[in-house]
C-alpha cells in the first residue's frame, strides 16, 4: 500500500464540485421560510382573524369589547359560561383520582398483565369523543336497559356530559400521570423504608410531591379537553346549552360571526393556560430528578396487588363498556326490544345522503394529512434543529410550531372560517375543500408531532452534520441516509398518530366541511341529529375500527419489520 | 526541533488565523486569537474544559463562523467559506459514526458523493481500513465495535478524500486509559507517515507533551503560551501555563536586584527576571523534579534547610512536602525510590535541598491574583 497515493485527489476539483452545488444554507433557508409561511397561513393569521373578529362589528367596523360586553350582558349565553365550567370542574375532579390510581396500579405495583390494562385504558383514543355519548344514550337514555339506575333524571344534560367526558379524558390523564409516576427516584423509598416511614406518610411526603407536577399538568389538560370538547354535549347535553355548543348554534345556526369569536376568545382562555402550566410544570419535573436517579421497582405484595387488579378491571370493563355498548348496538336490529344481529344499520345510503362516502372521505383525509404532516413536521423539526443557517427565523419557526397545542380545535376551526373564508383572501377557494381539511388537521395536531420529532432528532449525535459537511456531502444527502433511517420508528408514531386523530377529530372540522367532504365524525353529528343512533353507532364504530386497526398495523410493523432493518441497532 | 526549522522556513503557513475572536451574547469564548501552523506540523490545543478550544477548532473547519478575524488555509482566504468549501477532515469524541450504515459505508460516506467508482472506493475503503489497523471489518456496522475501533473508523473516514488538514477534537477522551495510550502512538506515528498538517483539542497534558510538534496552550480564549512540548515545560510563559502543564509550587517573591529575589526572607539566585526592575513582586515558581538533594553543600547559593513535612508514595517516585525551616514556605519536591533510599528521607527529617537558578522562574503576576482567578 503505498502511503503517498493516498494524498492525490486535487483538492481543486472537489472545490470546483462545491461551488456548482446549489448553498447548503440557501436550501435549508429556503426550507424554513417555507415551514414559516405553512404556519403562518395555517396557525398565526386563523388565530390573528379570530382575535380581530371579535373586536369588530358584522360591518366590520371596530368596537373595542363591545361584543364581549353584549355576550356577557346576555344571561343565556352567561349560563352557558357557568355550564360548561361546572361540567369541566367536575368531570375534573372526577377523572383525577380514577386515573391516578389506574396509573399508580401500572407504575407502583406487581400487578399482572399491565401491558394489557395500559392498552384498555387508551382505547377511548382511538373513537371521537362522543362515541361515548352514544353508549350513554343506549345504556341510560328514554330506551336504556339500565335507566332505573338514574332514579327518574335524565342522561340527557349534566350527568351524561360528565359521564361521557369522564371516558374521553381517561386515557388523556392516564398517559400524563403514567409519565409523571414512572419518573421516580427508587432511592427515595429506600431512604424512607430504612427510617421505618410508614406506607402512608411515604405516599404523602414522597409518591404525592413526586407526581404533583403530573397531576397539576393533568388536571389543566382534562379541564380544558371538557371546556372545548364539543361532540360530546352536542349528542347528550339536551337542553343543557354549553360553550362548545354555543359557538357551533351561533356560527352554523346563525351566521353570528362575532358571538362566535366571543367564546372563541373566551375558550382558549383555560387552553393557554393549561399549556402554559405543563411547560413550566415540565421544566420543574425534569428539574426534580437528578441524572443518579433509579427507576423504582416495585416489590410484589399479594393483597395490594390484587386490589389493584379489582379496581383495574372495574375501570377498564367501564371504560371498554363505554365504547363497546356503542359497537354492539350498531349490530342490533331494533334496541332494546329486538336484540337480534343485523347489519342494517351499516347501510349508510339509508341514513346519510352521501352514503358510505364520509367515511371514505375520513381514511383518504386522514392518509393525506398523515402522510403530508409527516414530511412537513419532520423534515421542519430537522432544519429547525440540525442547520445552522438563520437562527432568528428557525426561533421563529419553532414558536409557530408549539402554538397549536394550545389552541383547541373548535377555536381553530372558528379561526379558519374567519381566515379562509374571507371575500378579500385569495385562498378562499381552498374553503371547504380536502386541502382546507388535510391542513387544518396537520396544523391541530402539529405541536405534539414536532415534540416527537425533535425529541427524536436530539437522540442523533450532533455531529453527524458536521462529518457530513466536512467529507463535503450535503446536508440533505446525510438526512435522507442517516437521519431519516435512524428515525424511522419515531417517523411511524407521527404518522400514526396523526392519522388517528385525523379520523376521529370532529371538533375543528364541523365547520370546514363542504358537501364533496363530509368526514364520518361529521356523518355521526348529522345521523344523530336525525334520530339515526343505530347509524351513528355504526359508523362510529367503523372510524374506532380503521383506528385500532392501523395502530395494530404500526404495532405489528415497529415489531417485525422495523425490527428487521434496524439490525445495526443490535449487537 | 522541528518547530525551530519551521519558523525559520519563509515559506507560507499552509494554516494562518489572525485577531479570531468569537462571542456567544455577551460571553467572549475567543479573545484575538492569532496563529500560524505550517504544512505537516502536529499541534495541540492544550486547555481545561471551556477555554475555548472546541470553539477554535469549530471556527478552522467552518462549522461556526468566527465574529472577527481571518482565517487563511493554503493562501485562500476562507474567513466566510462553508465547511465544504474548506479542505479539513474532522473526528469527534462521540466517534459520530451513522450507525445505520457499515463500517466500510462509514469510510467511504465522503467518496460516493464526489462520484468516484465503485470499484475504486472500495480499494479505498480498504486501503484505509488497513492503514487504521481494521483489515477485513468493513461489513460490521458500528455497534459491533469497541470505542477505540470505533474511533479508527471514524479517524479512515476523515482521512479518505485525502484532506489538507486533519481536525482531532479530544478524540481519546471517551477511551479507556489502555487504549488510549495505544491510539495516542498510533495515530502519531499515522500522522507522521501521511504528513497530513494536524490539529488535535485535548485536555490532557501529558497528551498533548507526548504527541505534539507544537503545543498552543489556551485559557479563558486566549493564547497563553505557543511552544514546543520541551518549551512550554521547561520555559512556560506564564504562571498558568507552568500550573497547567507538569506540577510547580508558586511561592511569593519580591526581586532584589538584577536575577536576585528573595522568598520570605530567604535570598535566591535566578537565571531569567524577564527584565522586571527591583523591588516587583513576583510570583515564583519552582518544579518539584528540580528540588535537589544530593552533593548538596550548605555554603553553596540557593541552598536551604527544610523539613520534609509529609511524603506521598506515588510507585516509581515520592512526592514530599517540605517546609524551610527559615521562613516557613512550603515547597513540593519529587524525590526518585533511589534516591529515598541513599539520602534516608524520611518524615520529619531536616535535609539541606538546592534550587537552581534555572529551575526558578519568574512570573510578574502576583501570587494572590493567580489564586483569586483560580477560584473564579
Ligand atoms: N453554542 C454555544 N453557546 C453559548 N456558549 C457556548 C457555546 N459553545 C461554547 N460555549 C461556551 O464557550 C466556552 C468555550 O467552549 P468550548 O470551546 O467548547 O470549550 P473547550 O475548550 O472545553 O472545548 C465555554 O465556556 C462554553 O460554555
Ligand atoms: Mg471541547
Amino acid at each position: 500500500m503505498s502511503v503517498t497515493a493516498t494524498r492525490q485527489p486535487t483538492p481543486d476539483i472537489s472545490r470546483r464540485r462545491a461551488s456548482l452545488r446549489p448553498s447548503e444554507n440557501l436550501v435549508a433557508g429556503a426550507l424554513v421560510a417555507l415551514l414559516c409561511v405553512f404556519l403562518l397561513i395555517s396557525i398565526a393569521f386563523p388565530l390573528y382573524a379570530l382575535l380581530s373578529k371579535s373586536v369588530l362589528n358584522a360591518r366590520g367596523e371596530f368596537v373595542g369589547l363591545a361584543n364581549f360586553a353584549a355576550y356577557f350582558a346576555n344571561p343565556i349565553l352567561v349560563t352557558s359560561l357557568f355550564n360548561s365550567l361546572f361540567i369541566a370542574a367536575l368531570s375534573t375532579v372526577i377523572v383525577i383520582p380514577l386515573a391516578f390510581t389506574y396509573a399508580y396500579a401500572l407504575t407502583r405495583t406487581c400487578m399482572p398483565a399491565k401491558p394489557l390494562f395500559y392498552a384498555l385504558a387508551l382505547l377511548p383514543l382511538f373513537a371521537p369523543s362522543l362515541m361515548s355519548a352514544l353508549s350513554l344514550v343506549y345504556i341510560f337514555g328514554n330506551q336504556g336497559f339500565l335507566r332505573w339506575m338514574l332514579f327518574g333524571n335524565t342522561i340527557y344534560g349534566p350527568i351524561g356530559i360528565v359521564i361521557a367526558q369522564v371516558t374521553y379524558t381517561f386515557p388523556h390523564a392516564v398517559l400524563i400521570l403514567v409519565t409523571a409516576l414512572g419518573l421516580s427516584d427508587g432511592r427515595l423509598y429506600e431512604v424512607a423504608d430504612a427510617l421505618g416511614t410508614s406506607k402512608t406518610r411515604i405516599f404523602r411526603t414522597v409518591t404525592l410531591p413526586g407526581a404533583q407536577y403530573g397531576l397539576i399538568s393533568a388536571a389543566f389538560v382534562v379541564f380544558t379537553l371538557v371546556i372545548t370538547d364539543f361532540g360530546i354535549p352536542k349528542v347528550i347535553g339536551g337542553q343543557y346549552n354549553v360553550l362548545a355548543t354555543d359557538v357551533y348554534r351561533a356560527v352554523v345556526g346563525q351566521q353570528n360571526f362575532e358571538m362566535g369569536a366571543v367564546v372563541g376568545m373566551i375558550l382558549l382562555v383555560p387552553a393557554v393556560l393549561a399549556y402554559s402550566v405543563d411547560r413550566i410544570v415540565n421544566r420543574r419535573q425534569v428539574a426534580l430528578l437528578s441524572a443518579r436517579a433509579v427507576p423504582y421497582q416495585p416489590a410484589p405484595k399479594k393483597a395490594r396487588d390484587l386490589g389493584f387488579v379489582v379496581y383495574c378491571l372495574v375501570v377498564a370493563f367501564l371504560v371498554a363498556a363505554a365504547l363497546g355498548v356503542a359497537v354492539w348496538a350498531s349490530f342490533i336490529q331494533y334496541w332494546p326490544y329486538n336484540l337480534s344481529f343485523t347489519t342494517a344499520n351499516y347501510n349508510f345510503p339509508r341514513f346519510e345522503p352521501n352514503g358510505w362516502n364520509p367515511y371514505f372521505t375520513s381514511v383518504k383525509m386522514a392518509a393525506l394529512a398523515s402522510i403530508i404532516g409527516t414530511v412537513v413536521i419532520f423534515t421542519g423539526a430537522y432544519v429547525i434543529e440540525k442547520t445552522k443557517a438563520f437562527p432568528m427565523a428557525r426561533g421563529f419557526a419553532h414558536f409557530l410550531a408549539m402554538l397549536p397545542v394550545a389552541v383547541p380545535g373548535l377555536v381553530l376551526g372558528l379561526g379558519y372560517v374567519f381566515f379562509f373564508n374571507a371575500p378579500w383572501n385569495p385562498l378562499n377557494i381552498f374553503y371547504a375543500t380536502l386541502t382546507i381539511l388535510v391542513v387544518n388537521t396537520i396544523t391541530h395536531f402539529f405541536t405534539v408531532s414536532h415534540i416527537t420529532a425533535l425529541t427524536a432528532l436530539k437522540q442523533i449525535d450532533r455531529e453527524f452534520e458536521s462529518v457530513s459537511a466536512s467529507l463535503k456531502v450535503p446536508f440533505w444527502n446525510t438526512f435522507r441516509r442517516v437521519t431519516v433511517p435512524i428515525c424511522l420508528p419515531s417517523i411511524l408514531d407521527i404518522a400514526v398518530y396523526l392519522f388517528i386523530n385525523a379520523m376521529t377529530t370532529v371538533s375543528a372540522v364541523i365547520f370546514l366541511y363542504g358537501a364533496q367532504t363530509k368526514l364520518a365524525s361529521i356523518s355521526i353529528v348529522h345521523m344523530d341529529e336525525a334520530g339515526f343512533i343505530a347509524a351513528a353507532a355504526a359508523m362510529a364504530t367503523m372510524i374506532v375500527a380503521t383506528s385500532i386497526a392501523v395502530k395494530v398495523l404500526h404495532i405489528l410493523l415497529d415489531r417485525f419489520f422495523l425490527a428487521r432493518f434496524q439490525f445495526w441497532r443490535r449487537r | 526541533m522541528v518547530s525551530e526549522s519551521m519558523s525559520a522556513d519563509a515559506e507560507q503557513p499552509f494554516l494562518q488565523i489572525d485577531n479570531m475572536t468569537k462571542r456567544f451574547g455577551h460571553f467572549t469564548a475567543l479573545d484575538q486569537i492569532s496563529l500560524q501552523i505550517h504544512s505537516g506540523e502536529f499541534v495541540c490545543f492544550l486547555g481545561p474544559s471551556g477555554c475555548g478550544k472546541t470553539t477554535l477548532l469549530r471556527a478552522i473547519a467552518g462549522l461556526d463562523i468566527q465574529d472577527e478575524g481571518r482565517v487563511t488555509m493554503n493562501g485562500r482566504d476562507v474567513s466566510l467559506a462553508p465547511p465544504a468549501d474548506r479542505d479539513f477532515g474532522i473526528v469527534f469524541q462521540s466517534y459520530a459514526l451513522f450507525p445505520n450504515l457499515t463500517v466500510a459505508a462509514n469510510v467511504g460516506y465522503g467518496l460516493v458523493n464526489q462520484r468516484w467508482p465503485q470499484r475504486r472506493i472500495a480499494e479505498r475503503v480498504a486501503e484505509l481500513l488497513a492503514l487504521v489497523g481494521l483489515p477485513e471489518q468493513g461489513e460490521k456496522y458500528p455497534v459491533q465495535l469497541s470505542g477505540g475501533q470505533q474511533q479508527r473508523v471514524a479517524l479512515a473516514r476523515a482521512l479518505a478524500t485525502s484532506p489538507g488538514l486533519l481536525l482531532l477534537d479530544e478524540p481519546l477522551s471517551a477511551l479507556d486509559a489502555r487504549v488510549r495510550l495505544r491510539l495516542r502512538e498510533e495515530i502519531r506515528d499515522l500522522q507522521r507517515r501521511l504528513g497530513v498538517t494536524t490539529i488535535m483539542v485535548t485536555h490532557d497534558q501529558e497528551e498533548a507533551l507526548t504527541m505534539a510538534d507544537r503545543i498552543v496552550v489556551m485559557n479563558h480564549g486566549v493564547i497563553e503560551q505557543i511552544g514546543t512540548p520541551n518549551e512550554v515545560y521547561a520555559r512556560p510563559a506564564t504562571a498558568f501555563v507552568a500550573d497547567f502543564v507538569g506540577t510547580m509550587s508558586f511561592f511569593e517573591g519580591t526581586l532584589t536586584a538584577s536575577n536576585q529575589l528573595t522568598v520570605a526572607g530567604i535570598d535566591l539566585a535566578c537565571d531569567d527576571d524577564r527584565g522586571l526592575s527591583a523591588g516587583t513582586r513576583v510570583t515564583v515558581g519552582l518544579r518539584p523534579e528540580e528540588v535537589r538533594v544530593r552533593d548538596v553543600a550548605p555554603d553553596q547559593p540557593n541552598t536551604l534547610q527544610v523539613r520534609v513535612e509529609d511524603l506521598e508514595y506515588l510507585g516509581a517516585f515520592c512526592r514530599a512536602r517540605l517546609r524551610t525551616i527559615a521562613g516557613d514556605v512550603p515547597i513540593l519536591a519529587d524525590f526518585s525510590a533511589n534516591l529515598m533510599r541513599d539520602m534516608q528521607i524520611t518524615l520529619d527529617r531536616t535535609l539541606t535541598v538546592a534550587l537552581p537558578a534555572s529551575s526558578l522562574h519568574v512570573f510578574a503576576t502576583p501570587i494572590d491574583e493567580l489564586t483569586a482567578e483560580e477560584a473564579a
